[in-house]
């Protein structure tokens, strides 16, 4: 008995002072910068509203909490365990994204019929959770070989295929190209990763070339994501919608400047000129106001979090692990690249948000559990 | 672990860079290379100008009464971004906003149109600024009319009141003064872009007249208070507020009672011309300081109420002021008419003759007419007067002897083969006189008049000479007569030389010769005071209204008429002769004031609009007093008919309201300049104005 307890204390104990630290400092100052981003971003819109100032910060700061909870607890459990686990994430997942396409339980924001409410406001994004159960899910699929050397055959891609098929078609249906793109993004990196035939890798990114041609022409894509596109082409094409927000998007990065207006002083930013600016748009607070010193400290721990995970994949030896790690990587790498790309209108809008910055819940739970899962791996490699 | 899978982990670093370091390169792009332009951008999203017209200046007479000058007005504004998205775009609105201001719904619906938006044939009176600033309708509605649109908000979506200063036309003597003062109207889009000039978008500027050429002083600086808004437009902070500072005050050498005088002189000089039956459909008078080329007094024929911009201008209105049935009263006829001078110009040719080494002592034969190549031209009245001396031919108008005078030099100098060194002593007479150039008075538009020198000629001779060359072609068929086909293959062969027939028509001011009013006037001073040739000046001095004198115009000399003293004193004594027993004769008897002058009927070719014959030119060109000249007054009326009977009358008109004549006396205190013309300056008191007004 009293082996077992100490085994466990000396066993959590490990974890906390095992954990990468690099890692675990650059989300945390992302996680701090993001606050306070948030804070500037509502602040004064909320004061002139006569509405509570801190009211996104509180809500902000709970989850994080929450979120860091949640990612505690990803670490505890050995990740070579967490597999068992895989089928109920994603079945919960795929039960959310029916969920959200059912009228009156779904509710749409921006075009995309995306989140489940529940009374007291508080909403879930299952596809969020999607991202986590494919990852994981193809990640098994992949590794389950007895000789550590051998690759994945094409059955075992075709299998991986399958399973996250389901979650992207109902991700496609919400619609929300956005997080589908994330997510082909991290099957890629997996499958490239996994030692699968290489054909595999270049026909999926084919299909992903010519899938996205064919959605916009065969209209599966709905219009307001043809009109994003098109104002992404030519910003006057949809002046009032998504034309407004890019170049106000762009006009408020620029005019940040070297070193930005302050905190809590940017006049786009007070203003509401840029909509959804806790959310999608947070990128936008830091350029206004912290300028090109403050937002480039953003990419720069941004970087520093990858190339610390990325030394985490390669230390390890399992290749389960090193899936997990890799397509969490491309998650967050993806996510991140297609966040900031839009604001600075380099890429088409989508509405997916910035990780481990950006308000929202169920999007701040799963960037913290992918952080659990890294640190997973890290401890035990 | 394959090798595959590690080195594929090593691309996908490698792309994760990638696309770490692409958005690192755009932010700097963005954030430091071209931040300028998104700074700027961004301020023109956040920062408002909220603009407080500065009081324009007032235009005062040189006794300090005021022209115009700005009072508070109300200005009702119309916003097409509001009323154009209702159901029936803001038809019911106009329609509720015509009945309040008393006025026609199309009219408040053309002043509602961007000029854009109309066809180009109807576009007057249109809104020349966007669709997204409020468009005044009225500057001059009441306040009950304010209050009914301010307090019935529901009723009057997208119409909104406020006080504005606006031009307000005293008329203190009863002028009118509208050509000469112009109007203001709103800031154009041009006006906007030009980045020398600071303008804001509600400010008005000066769009003609003495309002256009002093604008810059007139203007003064409006207030402006800039603020931050937010994306409701809710202000948030303000950067900069300055107040409006009030625009100078514009002293003119005119005169209120003289002007309004010259005014009445000239339309019943008009009015007299068409109840003796002739079309009369237009004049101009002027009244010029001699001595220093001060426009007292500046009239046109027929005018417009000034005021019709401010009240917002109809429809109707803006065409009138172009129609050609209502003699385009738009057309400043003293600087913008122009017409044959007619005999007025034997003035000029005096000057001419005694350069040729004429003797004007000498007599010369008058007769009935003159052979001149296988033309006849005649004398204005048939009757040969024979052997006359040449300051009476000057008083009776004898064109005869002028006829003869011009040929002779004409074949003095070659005839059709002109000779290399060419004396043309009528032509370069007309032209040391200033005629076909500018005279460089302060208003805008002036025209130049036109001498139909041996460069003229050609000019014209070379840009015509086709269509003479294949007249049966080209012209009209009823254009198609003998006569006029000779014409044309004369033309045709050698249009671009000085034929006799032009020389001839040339000493008479008549041919193509054509003169403004404002020419007249400078070249009748400069005869009256010895060939100075002033440059006509309307402004006096630019005046703060704390009094302080900014800046002052003092005489201006274009240069000097080739007028010897012995010419001077030869055309004053002849020129007086037409008054006392020459054409004008029984104009002036008994007047007491001794006027020198000339008539001049001049002929006009083609027809009106309606077909009928062109009417005579009217022309009085004059100077007074004889002994010690100090005034040029001329008159024209077009269409007029004789120039004595009608304009001759007119000018004795405005001597007798300039010296204070009764019957054959003078009464000094009722002159308009009992002092002299006023050389100091007036001191400006429009508050007295003000309060008579309300």
């Amino acid at each position: 008995m009293s082996i077992i307890n100490n085994f466990r204390r000396n066993r959590i104990k490990n974890s906390f002072s095992q954990f990468d630290r690099v890692l675990t400092f650059s989300v945390a100052a992302l996680l701090l910068i993001g606050t306070l981003l948030v804070y500037a971003a509502t602040k004064s819109w909320f004061a002139s509203q006569g509405l509570d100032p801190q009211y996104y910060l509180k809500r902000h700061i709970v989850n994080i909490f929450i979120g860091v909870i949640l990612a505690y607890g990803t670490t505890l459990i050995d990740y070579r365990l967490l597999r068992a686990y895989t089928p109920i994430v994603w079945g919960l997942a795929v039960l959310g994204l029916v969920a959200v396409l059912i009228p009156h339980v779904g509710s749409t924001v921006n075009g995309a019929r995306a989140w489940i409410s529940f009374p007291g406001g508080f909403q879930i994004q299952p596809a969020e959770l999607a991202k986590i159960a494919i990852i994981v899910g193809i990640s098994m699929v992949l590794a389950e070989k007895n000789d550590a050397n051998a690759n994945p055959t094409d059955i075992d891609v075709l299998k991986a295929l399958a399973i996250s098929a389901v979650p992207m078609l109902l991700i496609l249906a919400q619609p929300d190209l956005g997080t589908v793109a994330i997510i082909s993004a991290a099957i890629l990196a997996i499958i490239a990763t996994s030692g699968a035939p290489t054909r595999w890798v270049v026909g999926l990114l084919l299909v992903a070339i010519i899938g996205g041609f064919g959605a916009v022409k065969t209209g599966v894509v709905s219009d307001y994501q043809i009109k994003r596109l098109q104002s992404f082409v030519d910003p006057s094409a949809d002046p009032q919608q998504s034309g407004y927000q890019l170049r106000q998007s762009r006009i408020t990065i620029g005019s940040g400047g070297l070193v930005g207006k302050g905190l809590f002083s940017g006049p786009q930013t007070n203003g509401r000129f840029v909509p959804e600016q806790q959310t999608d748009f947070i990128f936008t607070v830091a350029g206004e106001e912290l300028g090109f010193l403050g937002s480039g400290l953003i990419l720069a721990l941004f970087m520093l979090f990858f190339l610390r995970a990325f030394m985490i994949v390669r230390r390890t030896n399992d290749l389960f692990g090193r899936l997990v790690g890799i397509g969490v990587i491309a998650w967050f790498a993806f996510q991140a690249f297609e966040n900031i790309g839009m604001t600075m209108g380099l890429v088409p809008m989508t509405g997916v948000p910035l990780p481990f910055l950006s308000y929202g819940g169920s999007s701040m739970f799963a960037n913290l559990i992918g952080l659990g899962l890294l640190q997973n791996i890290h401890l035990r490699s | 672990m394959s090798q595959r899978s590690r080195l594929n982990v090593i691309v996908v670093q490698a792309l994760v860079a990638s696309l770490m370091f692409a958005l690192l390169g755009r932010l700097f792009y963005l954030q430091v290379a071209d931040t300028g332009k998104y700074q700027d951008a961004a301020l023109s999203i956040q920062s408002r100008d909220i603009v407080t017209p500065a009081i324009r200046g007032a235009i005062t007479d040189s006794s300090g009464t005021p022209f115009v000058m700005d009072r508070p007005g109300m200005v009702i504004t119309i916003d097409r971004s509001i009323i154009d998205k209702l159901a029936d775009t803001g038809t019911s609105i106009i329609a509720r906003v015509a009945k309040l201001l008393g006025q026609k719904p199309e009219d408040i619906f053309q002043r509602t149109r961007l000029c854009g938006e109309l066809p180009v044939a109807s576009r007057t009176g249109c809104w020349n600024g966007t669709r997204y600033q409020p468009i005044p309708v009225t500057r001059d509605a009441t306040q009950a009319q304010a209050l009914k649109v301010l307090e019935n908000a529901d009723r009057y979506p997208g119409v909104d009141a406020e006080p504005v200063p606006i031009r307000t036309y005293p008329a203190t003597a009863g002028e009118n003064a509208a050509h000469v003062l112009g109007y203001v109207g709103s800031v154009t889009e041009k006006d906007l872009a030009d980045p020398t000039k600071s303008y804001y978008r509600n400010e008005v500027l000066g769009k003609d007249g003495l309002e256009l050429i002093y604008n810059q002083y007139l203007r003064g600086a409006p207030g402006v208070k800039t603020v931050i808004v937010d994306r409701k437009e809710a202000i948030t902070q303000q950067s900069r507020n300055t107040k409006p500072v009030p625009g100078y005050n514009l002293v003119t050498n005119l005169n209120v009672k003289l002007q309004a005088a010259t005014e009445k002189a000239l339309e019943s000089a008009v009015r007299r011309s068409k109840s003796m039956g002739y079309k009369a459909d237009g004049g101009a008078a002027l009244v010029m300081d001699v001595n220093s080329g001060k426009i007292l007094a500046i009239a046109s024929y027929p005018t417009f109420e000034p005021s019709m911009w401010e009240k917002g201008l109809t429809v109707a209105q803006a065409k009138n002021l172009y129609s050609d049935a209502a003699g385009v009263p738009a057309l400043s006829r003293p600087l913008q008419g122009m017409y044959a001078p007619a005999s007025t110009f034997k003035a000029l040719s005096v000057v001419a003759a005694t350069k040729a080494g004429y003797n004007m002592s000498a007599r010369y034969d008058c007769p009935a007419s003159v052979q001149i190549g296988n033309r006849e031209f005649k004398n204005f009245e048939t009757k040969p007067l024979g052997k006359i001396p040449m300051q009476q031919a000057i008083a009776v108008s004898c064109d005869t002897v002028w006829y003869q005078i011009a040929y002779d030099e004409w074949v003095r100098d070659g005839g059709l083969s002109p000779k290399s060194d060419l004396n043309d002593y009528f032509f370069k007479t007309a032209q040391g006189f200033g005629l076909g150039k500018k005279t460089g008075i302060d208003l805008p538009g002036e025209a130049t008049g036109r001498l139909p020198d041996r460069a003229w000629k050609e000019r014209y001779y070379q840009a015509n000479k086709d269509f003479y060359c294949n007249f049966e072609s080209r012209a009209k068929k009823s254009d198609l007569t003998p006569y006029l086909i000779a014409i044309a293959k004369e033309n045709c062969v050698d249009g671009g030389k000085i034929r006799a027939g032009d020389a001839v028509n040339f000493s008479i001011g008549q041919g193509d010769t054509l003169m403004t009013p404002l020419q007249m006037v400078v070249t009748y001073a400069a005869v009256a005071n010895g060939g100075t040739l002033y440059e006509p000046q309307v402004a006096r001095a630019i005046i703060k209204p704390d009094g302080t004198v900014v800046k002052e115009f003092t005489p201006h000399v274009n240069g000097t008429a080739p007028l010897t003293p012995a010419d001077t004193a030869f055309l004053h004594k002849s020129l007086r002769s037409v008054a006392t027993v020459g054409t004008a004769a029984g104009v002036f008897a008994s007047f007491p004031i001794h006027v020198a002058g000339k008539t001049g009927t001049g002929q006009v070719f083609g027809k009106n609009a309606n077909g009928s014959a062109k009417d005579d030119t009217s022309w009085f060109a004059s100077f007074a007093p004889v002994e010690k000249p100090q005034y040029a007054v001329v008159m024209v009326v077009s269409q007029g008919g004789f120039g004595a009977a009608v304009s001759a009358v007119g000018v004795k008109d405005i001597y007798t309201a300039l010296y204070g004549v009764s019957g054959s006396t003078v009464d000094p205190k009722k002159a308009i300049f009992p002092d002299g013309i006023p050389s100091k300056l007036p001191t400006i008191d429009l508050r007295a104005v003000t309060l008579a007004k309300q």
